[in-house]
């Protein structure tokens, strides 16, 4: 990683530093928000619904208030008049149908696993006893699960109230946008053209849970003059605005603070019902009172991620070129809707497209009420569903014309030379090299020795087959845009904040509005600052997660942090600088226009007189001698809104083997180059890149939220929810190439989500490929052993199939094209 | 409920409590001992991240009761470092990048340390196979294995206290 420029005397940026936060959580000194304990705090327990949808016909709460070590019981009738209507800040379409969203439930449940009762107790064994003794009695009502039920006329309504189960309809149109052309007009000129082809298929996105290992809890303290909360949360700045909101209070009389936070891929975005809750039982004991989910509560509650039916139509000429895609969503909110919930099926909108060329493009989505918990953002939010789309297509489309997938996909692709590139969604691309992610990934996967085996593995018609997966891959992150997401109709802007108090012992205090949960923020935070200011990487102290602390901000989710929030302390460092010049100046009894800053010293242009920023620092704070009319000060703080997004890309290959005996999927190599623009510090990259691509090969292979027709979730523990272990986990190759961005100073693009995106279309795409000889085209996710076993059987095996392009190595060219077919040239490396 | 008295040793310091018969040693360590460093993530005995050593061997905390503890000495990842040196495989969780929320790591640490009693060089696949009981969502486990594969090749069994022996 040598993309630094060598001028601005960078010397962290690039570096794999370790982690400064390891200290703390490899030795168990850990601030879990579980782990604050205060005098006389109460504990809570929640009686939830075991039904998923029913009217409360009554609550019996006496034996519970009763039970040893109770302090209170609260209903949502108790609760109702103070509880507001926890928000959602999307609101997609101007007729976009809301429901309240109660945190107890009065008097009607929509979801298995709602609250309807909280218990406040001495200990949290106490309060769970009593919740036990808590007697409810529903009177049943349909449950309406299914996505194409729901929107039919005369099913029963999830709310009564909105006069349908339809949440909003979004479309986005290029010929309307003037983007594109008409989509329907594309398809319709393929259908009619002996030389083009229309494909149609529909993709399920199963239900998935975020399952961060940290169970969610909130401790909230009324006393003093500030109601404090310690939650578990990815967005403290997000939440206590809306707690400020909901409650009807001043946002300044509430502190949020996200203390250590163990994970969240999106899982923790939220204002929750619990959040809430344990403020209104707070201020009714007038005590601190902790409130910790059990994981099963956790999986039934928290909200889930994916969860779409899509429908895909793409036109094509028979030489590969595609010339149009329609993309028909159903996407499932659940009962009720969340921070983002009917915003993630349109965070996927602008990427159906991905890295290609295409002409004409329309996206409309449905999303859609159910009995189910809610849906938000989970890692991806939008683009996982959208790559997985449009990258199985372009593997069907390669099927159908016989032609390689990847020389398929280079056909189509935007070529280096062609950024900035307008997208078919009218976002630009402002850089990008497929060619050489591709180059590099195909050499390290040695993808022509894998087909020459796949192709000898069929001919001998082997037990053990092997499919070849490919996804080329970009996506849109680093929200955002205020000015975007403001023509989106969101709730917020995108902008982040940071600050930079430069203390007199010549340590570097660094706000920042961008909360971690364990992406390594105070790492590469600090290597920023220490190059941006000259400083040792050891002094730069990164602060964050606490709204006192920083006072704004709009955390962490998107692939945000760096990109948006990491300028921010770029920008804030600037300005540091530009304060500490005039005083560096007149100590140095010279002119401001001949101070010239260079790692960390201030000195007159053309002589050895200079001194550091720590000496200024000092100097400032005693402010026995500085310039007259400016103030005593060199800290400084910046809001920085991006003027676009970031687009990352990556190519990702991936080979499977199935046992064809018994349906068992195994990964025997994965391979993938990604494109994060520079790279700050190359040991987090990569280890987010990990992270992602376990969570994405998870939805392929493992990970599905079932529930049985009484709308009761079956997989609420980790026995049925199956998260993937060691054991089950492939030995990953990654790699990257580095293009930067050219839409900030430092080059970066952002990672935290890139490998989920990425990785599920590469295994499925392997998974079907090897499946092709029984004439198989597509197959649902999760792909387990059972699901690919009854796939196969009473299927002829042909051995003949896809043998045409790949023999030798050499791929023959599709029928009467002419177009060269990937090769692997450009790298010179894949033999 | 009655309550039973038990003597324990945790971390080198000996300590003797009643506790309800049905507390978890998980809970008595949190709550009772302050020793928030061991944690809970799910309620079935499936994540790990409360493993301790007890008597020297891993278990999970929360599949055991504070009154089958009577008598016994248990490590937590509090104990693990020695005079303010890093255990070796906390050392090579730190250097190969084995954890990013941590949430998981106490549980993963004490695990790989008991792997690597039983079992000082092992392959990449019998250290997936010996932490298939701690579940971690972050690092898809790949820098865990190298970092246990470091802590291997570093010698951490005899280097280190490999849990138990206060
Ligand atoms: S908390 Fe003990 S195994 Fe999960
Ligand atoms: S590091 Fe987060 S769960 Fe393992």
């Amino acid at each position: 990683m040598t993309a630094v420029d060598e001028t601005t005397g960078a010397k962290e940026f690039g570096q794999s530093r370790r982690r400064k936060e390891d200290a703390r959580l490899i030795t168990g000194r850990t601030k879990w928000t579980d782990n604050i304990v205060l005098p006389g705090m109460a504990h809570l327990a929640m009686v939830r619904s075991p039904v998923a949808s029913g009217t409360i016909a009554s609550i019996d709460v006496a034996d519970a208030k009763t039970s040893p070590g109770v302090l209170g019981v609260w209903t949502g009738a108790d609760l109702d008049a103070e509880q507001g209507d926890l928000p959602c800040a999307w609101a997609v379409t101007p007729d976009m149908k809301h429901p309240r969203r109660p945190a107890v439930a009065a008097g009607r449940v929509k979801f298995a696993g709602e609250i309807v009762a909280v218990i406040a107790a001495r200990s949290a064994a106490e309060a769970r006893d009593a919740a036990d003794k808590v007697l409810v009695d529903y009177d049943d009502l349909p449950v309406v699960l299914d996505m194409n039920e729901a929107i039919k006329e005369g099913t029963p309504l999830v709310h009564e109230e909105l006069g349908t189960n339809v949440n909003a309809t979004w479309i986005f149109d290029s010929g309307e946008a003037g983007t594109g052309g008409n989509v329907d007009e594309a398809i319709a000129a393929a259908h009619a053209d002996p030389d083009s082809l229309v494909i149609e298929r529909t993709f399920r996105q199963q239900r998935l849970v975020p399952a961060f290992m940290e169970p969610r809890s909130t401790v909230v303290d009324p006393t003093g003059e500030q109601l404090t909360v310690w939650s578990a949360t990815q967005v403290p700045h997000i939440a206590r605005f809306l707690l400020a909101v909901v409650l009807g209070i001043s946002e300044s009389k509430v502190r949020f603070i996200a203390p250590d936070v163990g994970g969240g891929f999106g899982g923790k975005i939220h204002l929750s019902p619990e959040e809430v809750a344990t403020v209104l039982i707070a201020r009714k004991l007038g005590k601190p009172v902790k409130y910790t989910e059990t994981r099963s509560e956790s999986i039934q509650s928290a909200h889930h991620g994916r969860d779409q039916i899509q429908k895909i139509t793409l036109a094509a000429k028979k030489d590969g070129t595609v010339t149009g895609l329609k993309v028909d969503l159903l996407a499932d909110m659940g009962a009720y809707l969340g921070l983002v919930t009917p915003g993630v099926p349109i965070l996927g909108a602008f990427m159906y497209n991905a890295i290609y060329k295409i002409p004409a493009y329309q996206f409309k989505c449905v999303n859609v009420f159910t009995k189910k918990v809610l849906t938000d953002a989970y890692r991806g939010a939008g683009r996982p569903e959208a790559t997985f789309a449009i990258e199985r297509m372009m593997d069907t489309l390669a099927n159908e014309l016989g032609v390689d997938p990847l020389a398929l996909r280079e056909k189509n692709w935007i070529k280096h030379e062609e950024f900035p590139f307008t997208s078919v969604c009218g976002l630009t691309y402002d850089s990008g090299n497929y060619e050489a992610a591709t180059s590099r990934a195909v050499e390290l996967f040695d993808y022509e020795g894998l087909r020459r085996e796949q192709a000898e593995r069929r001919a001998r018609k082997d037990p053990i087959q092997l499919g070849i997966g490919i996804s080329t891959f970009t996506e849109m992150c680093g929200l955002a845009p205020s000015r975007v997401l403001g023509s989106l109709n969101y709730g917020a802007g995108g902008w982040e904040y940071s600050a930079i108090r430069m203390l007199p012992t010549g340590k570097v205090e660094v706000l920042t509005g961008a909360s971690a949960h364990g992406q390594g923020h105070e790492t590469a935070f600090s290597q920023i600052v220490a190059d941006q200011l000259g400083v040792p990487f050891e002094d730069v102290e990164i602060l964050h997660g606490d709204t006192q602390i920083t006072h704004k901000g709009l955390d962490t989710y998107g692939s945000r942090s760096l990109v948006v929030g990491g300028i921010a302390i770029v920008k804030a460092a600037e300005k540091v600088i530009e304060k500490a010049k005039p005083i560096a100046a007149h100590l140095l009894e010279a002119n401001v226009a001949d101070i010239e800053f260079d790692s960390g010293k201030f000195s007159v242009a053309g002589t050895d007189k200079g001194v550091t920023i720590q000496e200024v620092a000092l100097a400032t704070f005693a402010a026995h001698n500085y310039p007259e009319g400016i103030e005593p000060s060199i800290d400084a703080d910046a809001t920085f809104d991006p003027e676009n997004f970031s687009y990352p890309h990556g190519t990702h290959l991936c080979a499977t083997e199935i046992d064809t005996e018994t349906g068992k999927v195994t990964i025997r190599k994965y391979v993938c180059v990604d494109d994060i623009g520079t790279v700050v510090n190359p040991l987090i990259a990569e280890g987010q890149v990990h992270g992602g691509l376990a969570q994405g090969i998870a939805q392929a292979l493992w990970e599905e939220a079932r529930h049985d027709e009484s709308g009761t979730l079956t997989t609420a523990t980790f026995v049925d929810y199956t998260l993937p272990t060691a054991a089950d986990m492939p030995f990953f190759t990654t790699d990257m190439t580095e293009t930067a961005s050219t839409s900030n100073p430092l080059g970066v693009k952002g990672v935290g989500e890139a490998g989920t995106i990425a990785s599920t279309p590469a295994v499925i795409n392997a998974v079907v490929d090897a499946l092709r000889p029984w004439g198989i085209d597509d197959i649902q996710m999760p792909t387990t052993a059972q699901r690919v076993w009854k796939a196969i059987q009473g299927k002829e095996f042909d051995a003949s199939v896809g043998a045409k392009d790949t023999r030798d190595g050499s791929h023959e060219a599709a029928p009467g094209n002419g177009a060269p077919l990937w090769s692997g040239n450009e790298s010179g490396g894949a033999q | 409920m009655g309550t039973r008295r038990i003597s324990v040793t945790v971390d080198g310091v000996a300590y003797s409590d009643d506790v309800e018969p049905r507390t978890l040693l998980v809970h008595y360590l949190r709550e009772r001992l302050g020793k928030t460093g061991t944690v809970v993530g799910c309620d079935t005995s499936n994540c790990g991240a409360c493993t301790v050593h007890l008597d020297g061997r891993s278990v999970k905390s929360c599949s055991v009761l504070a009154v089958q503890v009577d008598g016994s000495d248990v490590t937590t990842i509090e104990g693990l470092a020695q005079n303010g040196e890093l255990h070796p495989v906390q050392q090579a969780f730190h250097e190969n990048h084995g954890l990013q929320c941590g949430y998981c790591t106490p549980g993963m640490i004490m695990q790989s340390v008991d792997l690597l009693k039983d079992n000082p060089d092992p392959s990449d696949e019998e250290i997936r196979e010996g932490l298939e009981g701690n579940l971690c969502r972050c690092t898809g486990y790949q820098n865990i294995v190298k970092a246990v594969k470091a802590a291997a090749k570093a010698g951490s069994v005899s280097a280190g206290v490999a849990g138990g022996a206060a």
